[in-house]
């Protein structure tokens, strides 16, 4: 079986270049000139940042899976499974639970309550400055390290495709490639990215059901077979089990918990997952949406599994870890063994579509909170008009695009799924408690608010600035330094907790309380959508 | 901004508080809460049973049951199971349970049965 994982051979790919980037190419043509077209009519802020609430469930839920199945979950799960094993798996589950959290308890609220943004939500019936700023805060804060995750897999994946193994050029491509991102933004707004994320999520589902079955097929649809030549090439029959990777030491264990719950608590607490809540008119679509989604992303993780094994028993841990890009290297690696070059070229612009989408629909969140809760909101206290909200949100998106590439170049070479699964750890410590709380219990207040959601944030990324994400470690960030005085690399495990009690407490010492009108108003809203669903109920 | 969650409407005056103490509406919340929160512990215990096995019972996860297939496989595919089921039970709870009473509250809202000023006009919309 190692003869079958020779016949990759890595160093062919560069022959290809030419036809991948016609292929690729071709795609950014095409979308380019779907961006121009919807965004003729982009008038008003509703039409900016929530394409004027006009697109139905399934095509939302569609958006949603295009925005969530993201260079994490193609490039980096297939690369952990091809892998780790076993726990590679456990990000697809993982990130399939956790939609329970969003369509049960977040989605159609917070589709009642807010306009545009979380903050929205977060601020109905606190106090709205430092609400505001707090929750603006944290989205800017979780939308950096998940464009990080997905600059540093287009790093990964062009890398790949051009052969480029030094760290200049890949900086380079990175450059590039997050310049693209950020006019994709700018023209399109959240109606050009909407439709990129629909075409991009069918063409990523449709790709990998055909390598999925492509893979089945080799194994006469036998997925005991499959499973037994991933072992065979392995050789380590360990892949099959939990506990290769985070097995290891107690300390590894309970970083693999820490991941579980991070990865479950975080989804219903993304500013770019929640934001596409309200490009839908009304509840019952945003609950139609969430649906959607949980079936379009549950049959694209078991699709992962399928690919993951696939990779390493057709290519091989061995080739994947030494190709340009690394461990993100698997899925393209599989591409190109099944159906050579042109496959390869489909799935790679497929995979950098992805990249794409996902980077606009976070920049545009990143963008909204910025101009829509802190410039308009409370640096200029509720009195800039539209357009000049709109104007700072677009030069807000350069800001953060250009922060977003240097990220990406300080991370890249890191497995995309983990990098993504740290954004879910701060989202879910900043958000998910305040979410929480503010739609089911009556009495919490402002302070409980913003002690839970800087704490949250502040506990979480203090945690992983002293990680081993870090420093050091072979994988490290930073390699010739050592201030990794927590030993976890994700730390959900203390700081999401430590988030939910910090919203308790700050409640319980909390003087003041707050308007109970205002209190009964938001819940009023959130469970009967008066007002927000005006437009078709009459 | 012609479509905005809050732009001024049926709803602008309406007394909430009033709404809130109704037992139609206090009903809706309780057929939403009494379904959302044990349902979110139930899969969160599923899940974390599951994480801790795979952490802790390397062996039983090891467990081959046919073939190559062992018990954390197919107890990680049950975890799909249980998403889609749970989706579904969901959707066809709310559209059963929840939405006629959301659906009723509203018209009684916006047609002014709860309006500040007490110019209650009921009757408008049935």
């Amino acid at each position: 079986m190692i003869g079958i994982a020779a016949a990759v051979d890595v160093a062919a790919l560069k022959d290809t270049t030419l036809l991948n980037m016609g292929i690729f190419g071709i795609f950014v043509a095409v979308t380019m000139v779907i961006v121009l077209r919807a965004s003729r009519n982009n008038k008003t802020a509703a039409d900016y940042y929530a394409a004027g609430r006009s697109f139905t469930g399934s095509q939302n839920g569609t958006a949603i899976a295009g925005d969530y199945l993201s260079a994490a979950s193609f490039l980096g799960i297939t690369g952990a499974i091809a892998i780790n094993g076993y726990d590679g798996f456990m990000y697809s589950i993982g990130f399939l639970v956790a939609w329970l959290v969003a369509l049960l308890l977040v989605a159609e609220l917070l589709r009642n309550t807010g306009k545009f943004t979380m903050a929205d939500v977060l601020s109905f019936r606190l106090k709205q400055r430092p609400v505001r700023i707090a929750a603006a805060i944290s989205t800017l804060a979780v939308c950096f390290f998940y464009l990080l995750a997905q600059m540093a897999g287009a790093g990964s994946l062009i890398s790949l495709l051009l052969g480029i193994s030094d760290w200049g050029g890949q900086a380079l491509v990175i450059i590039v490639v997050g310049a693209l991102m950020i006019m994709y933004v700018l023209i399109g707004g959240m109606k050009g990215t909407t439709w990129v994320q629909i075409i991009k999520a069918i063409l990523l589902i449709a790709g990998a059901a055909v390598m999925t079955i492509w893979v089945l097929a080799i194994y006469g649809f036998n997925l005991s077979s499959l499973l037994g030549a991933a072992v065979e090439t392995a050789n380590n029959p360990a892949v099959l089990n939990p506990g290769l990777q985070y097995g290891k030491t107690e300390t590894s264990k309970i970083d693999f918990m820490s991941l579980g719950l991070a990865l479950v608590l975080g989804t219903a607490a993304l500013p770019h997952v929640l934001m596409r809540f309200y490009t839908v008119p009304t509840a019952k679509e945003a609950r139609k949406s969430v649906v959607w989604s949980i079936w379009l992303i549950g049959l694209f993780y078991l699709f992962t599994l399928v690919l993951g094994y696939g990779a390493a028993a057709l290519v091989g841990a061995e080739t994947i870890k030494g190709a340009p890009g690394g461990v993100n290297s698997a899925a393209p690696l599989l591409a190109f063994y099944l159906g050579g070059p042109l496959l390869l070229g489909f799935i790679s612009a497929v995979a950098f579509a992805t990249i794409l989408a996902v980077v606009a629909g976070l920049t545009i969140t990143a963008a909204a909170s910025f101009a829509h809760d802190i410039y308009a909101s409370v640096i200029s206290k509720g009195k800039a008009d539209a357009d000049t909200e709109v104007k700072v949100a677009r030069r807000t998106v350069v800001v953060i695009g250009v922060l977003a590439i240097l990220g990406g170049i300080l991370a890249n070479g890191q497995n995309v799924a983990f990098l993504v699964a740290l954004a879910f750890a701060v989202a879910a410590s900043a958000n998910l408690p305040t979410i929480v709380y503010s739609l089911f219990w009556r009495k919490f207040t402002t302070q409980g608010a913003v002690w839970s959601m800087y704490g949250g944030l502040g506990s979480a990324i203090i945690l992983i600035i002293f990680s081993p994400v870090v420093s050091g470690g072979a994988t490290s960030m930073i390699k010739d330094a050592n201030f990794a005085l927590f030993p976890l690399s994700n730390p959900g495990i203390v700081s999401i907790p430590l988030a939910f009690f910090l919203g308790w407490l700050g409640t319980t010492l909390d003087k003041n309380r707050e308007d109970t009108a205002k209190q009964a108003e938001m819940e009023v809203r959130s469970l009967t959508g008066v007002g927000a669903e005006k437009a078709v109920d009459h | 901004m012609g479509n905005d969650a809050h732009t001024p409407d049926a709803a602008a005056s309406v007394d909430f508080e009033q709404v809130q103490s109704t037992e139609q509406f206090k009903e809706l919340r309780k057929r939403h809460r009494s379904f959302v929160f044990p349902m979110a512990v139930a899969f969160l215990l599923w899940y974390f049973a599951y994480v801790l096995l795979a952490d802790y019972a390397v062996e039983f996860m090891s467990t081959k049951v046919w073939g190559n297939i062992n018990v954390g496989l197919i107890l990680g595919l049950l975890q799909f199971v249980s998403t889609f089921a749970i989706t579904g039970w969901y959707v066809s709870y709310s559209n059963r349970r929840l939405d006629p009473i959301a659906k009723e509250i509203r018209d009684e809202i916006e047609g002014h049965e709860f309006d500040k000023h007490g110019n209650r006009v009921s009757g408008v919309n049935k």
